[in-house]
């Protein structure tokens, strides 16, 4: 599987809508925020922060962009305001020490199976160790009673996703509205857009 | 996204937030906190909120406590899924069982509204026979409210939200019509359309709780597909926006921020008031009744929380069905790409609805039913949908992603049986006031699973014949009902039919915890209904001398 990229959307950009009844005060607020002051480390070690950094990088690889939204400050953030997500499944614990303990598993699957640092592997390697977590084949040992897919799933995926598609370069690739209040839509049907959304699909066009 | 615990209470000094201008105020009545209100009212959703505002109109004193901010949507809610993360309860609580269900932003509120700040607007009627399905359909409970009455109560909250809805509904008997016209049908509505169509089941638009047009200081709705995370434009109606404002101006007071962590009783073991957490302060108010309003997880666990000599087991548990029976919704649906651009993004989530297999009982082969709407969820919610439902990500996950405008989905709201195994308990660790945390558990049976199967079949057929390519399936629950239900006898429930305790006389449950069955359709209208229903209990109560 290539990493390749074949954007429906390209030169589409919600940002440019900046200055237009699409987006609100609070909306501006909030962007010009997650734009402008990217966070530095606070909780994680520089050893979790670099591997996590590996990790993002197969979970949502980005090698289409010169600046790849960042998702790693923004995991660590969370986790140094120590918010949670009002969920915690049996087995896994709060959110600070599930992050510690998941990491600490990667990367001790990594040095069972291969000998070496999750962020040394292939990225091909990397894949198959994250999707034998993702299947449900992670090896428990590591995992110190920790639903190893469970995390994998519903923490960590779900966490970087988040992140990923709240960032507008993520929302303007797949052609979505972005900010729409005060301004919302008109046209509703299908194969109709307003002249403030996206242009139709390149690839059917 | 402000931490909840980093906010300042809004409505004090005399005046609340007035949701409808930025910055705005309207004046509130306060109460002492020694002063003996005539209702506490702990939770201001569907349930509490309602019931603050028909008590106030009925001339009782009332203060009503919710441990969420008091928003105003115009400057508070922002286009970004992330940020309006502050309307869901994101505090920890214990999710175990077979199918451990998601809490969080899944199915948990936290603001003066409660979650109608964030539901989808889907506002439908249970089926008549719901109220009596042991009786008339063979499984569940009966439920100590006759039909007719809760048509009544109905019809008026949806006149109250003003509800956009067809001229005729297809499903059930005649009611009136709706007060305001349905919303024009998007893409991913017609999609639904079609494929009931093709299949030879009625559809219908949906009742919707966002105006179709001005209503007051409520614009119309202009389509933005933000619902789930907040309306910005105040079109929803919302509890925060229609009777949250009412209760105001009839002289109830709300308090923002306000985490009431027990219920006080008296040596006669009799409620006396709420002990609760306020700007750093702990406070008592006393009051002549208390009303328990935090929704299926939050109210078990008060009451669990409020165990006193007296009541050894938990307040109004001599049942021992606190926190028993807890339902979910169902939530599975099937997923397509589509030739056309659909854009689902645009317009409330679920502008098209089938009720089909919620009245069709001779053709099913499980207890129960479900509707289906059309979807329009937003991207990240989504992206974890694709993720968790095709076990994939990286590039993978990127390129389908790049298909967000050519999909549609049929979602259902499947009804779950009421198994008293699943439950809310204490557990063992204890949140920052001091309150044991939430222990919930939950597992599906097997009626639940046949309901699902036969539903995925049927949608998939449907998207199949809308012309849908590249179909996948998603599970996943909605909604929470049931916990403290209602019903005939202090054995077989734990409030009578009008919410009232069966064994403290001045207790009393005002949320969707009342729910003895969960129904296939959004719990939302049924909540607001049993509220009017209760508030119309207690003032002929009153005016028998029987309060």
């Amino acid at each position: 599987m290539t990493d390749h990229f074949d954007p429906p959307y390209p030169g589409y950009d919600i940002l440019r809508k900046w200055n237009t009844p699409s987006y609100n005060q609070i909306t501006r607020e909030v962007l010009a925020e997650r734009l402008a002051a990217v966070p530095q480390r606070r909780f994680l070690d520089e050893e979790e922060w670099r591997l996590l950094q590996a990790i993002c990088d197969r979970l949502v690889p980005q090698p289409d962009r010169t600046e790849p939204v960042p998702i790693t400050p923004f995991v660590d953030a969370a986790l140094a305001e120590n918010r949670s997500n009002g969920t915690r499944f049996a087995g896994i614990p709060a959110m600070r020490e599930a992050w510690r303990k998941g990491l600490a598993a990667i990367r001790a699957e990594a040095t069972a199976l291969h000998g070496t640092d999750f962020g040394n592997l292939d990225p091909h390697l990397q894949d198959a160790l994250l999707y034998r977590i993702n299947d449900g084949n992670a090896d428990p040992a590591h995992w110190s009673g920790m639903p190893s897919q469970r995390f994998f799933r519903s923490v960590m995926l779900k966490e970087v996703l988040a992140i990923y598609y709240a960032h507008p370069a993520a929302q303007s690739e797949i052609g979505f509205g972005g900010p729409a209040a005060p301004r919302g839509y008109v046209r509703l049907a299908a194969d109709r857009m307003d002249p403030w959304e996206a242009p139709a699909d390149r690839r059917t066009r | 996204m402000p931490l909840v615990e980093h906010l300042s209470p809004r409505a004090c000094g005399g005046r609340a937030p007035d949701v409808f201008r930025r910055g705005g105020w309207v004046p509130m009545r306060e109460h002492c906190d020694d002063e003996e209100v005539d209702f506490a009212i702990v939770g201001t959703g569907a349930g509490g909120g309602t019931l603050a505002a028909k008590l106030a109109e009925a001339g009782f004193s009332v203060v009503a406590f919710d441990a969420g901010p008091f928003w105003r949507p115009l400057e508070d809610f922002a286009s970004d899924e992330r940020h309006q993360d502050k309307l869901y309860w994101l505090d920890e609580r214990i999710s175990e069982g077979d199918d451990p269900i998601e809490l969080g932003s899944n199915n948990s509120g936290r603001s003066v509204g409660g979650s109608t700040v964030h539901y989808q607007m889907v506002a439908l009627r249970f089926r008549p026979e719901w109220f009596r399905s042991r009786t008339a359909l063979g499984y569940g409970h009966d439920w100590p409210v006759d039909w007719r009455r809760m048509w009544k109560c109905y019809a008026e909250v949806e006149n109250a939200l003003k509800i956009s809805g067809p001229l005729t509904y297809p499903w059930g008997p005649k009611r009136g019509r709706y007060p305001y016209r349905e919303h024009e049908l998007n893409a991913s509505a017609e999609v639904l359309a079609r494929g009931c169509e093709d299949l030879g089941v009625d559809w219908s638009a949906c009742p919707t709780a966002t105006v179709s047009a001005r209503r007051g200081m409520s614009p119309h709705c202009v389509y933005r597909g933000f619902c789930k995370i907040g309306c910005a434009t105040n079109a929803k109606q919302s509890t925060l926006n229609t009777f949250i404002p009412r209760a105001l101006a009839a002289g109830a007071e709300i308090r923002d921020l306000s985490v009431v962590t027990r219920v006080e009783t008296g040596a006669d073991g009799r409620a006396t008031g709420v002990l609760f957490h306020r700007d750093g302060q702990v406070r008592r108010q006393r009051a002549r009744h208390v009303v328990v309003a935090g929704y299926s997880i939050e109210t078990p666990r008060l009451l669990l929380n409020s165990a006193s000599p007296h009541h050894p087991e938990g307040l109004a548990n001599s049942s021992g069905l606190v926190g028993r029976a807890i339902m979910v919704h169902t939530n599975h649906a099937v997923w397509g790409r589509f030739e056309k651009e659909i854009r689902w993004y645009k317009g409330p989530p679920s502008l098209a609805v089938c009720e089909h297999w919620n009245y069709a009982d001779d053709e099913k082969d499980f207890f129960g039913g479900y509707a289906y709407m059309s979807q329009g969820p937003l991207p990240t919610d989504f992206a974890k949908t694709l993720a968790e439902a095709e076990g994939i990500f990286g590039m993978d996950l990127r390129r389908r992603m790049a298909d967000y405008n050519h999909m549609a989905g049929l979602k259902i709201v499947g009804e779950t049986m009421p198994r008293e195994r699943n439950r809310v308990l204490l557990a063992d660790e204890t949140d920052r006031y001091g309150v044991p945390l939430a222990r919930v558990t939950y597992s599906h049976c097997d009626n639940d699973r046949h309901l699902v199967t036969h539903s995925l079949d049927f949608m998939q057929q449907a998207l199949l014949a809308a012309g849908g390519q590249e179909l996948f399936q998603s599970g996943g629950t909605a909604h929470l009902m049931g916990g403290c239900r209602m019903g005939f006898s202090p054995e077989d429930s734990v409030v009578d039919g009008d919410g009232r305790s069966w064994d403290v006389d001045n207790l009393w449950v005002c949320d969707g915890s009342l729910f003895p069955t969960s129904g296939g359709v959004n719990p939302s209208m049924t909540i607001m209904a049993l509220a009017v229903h209760m508030a119309d209990r207690i003032k002929t109560l009153a005016g028998q001398g029987a309060l």
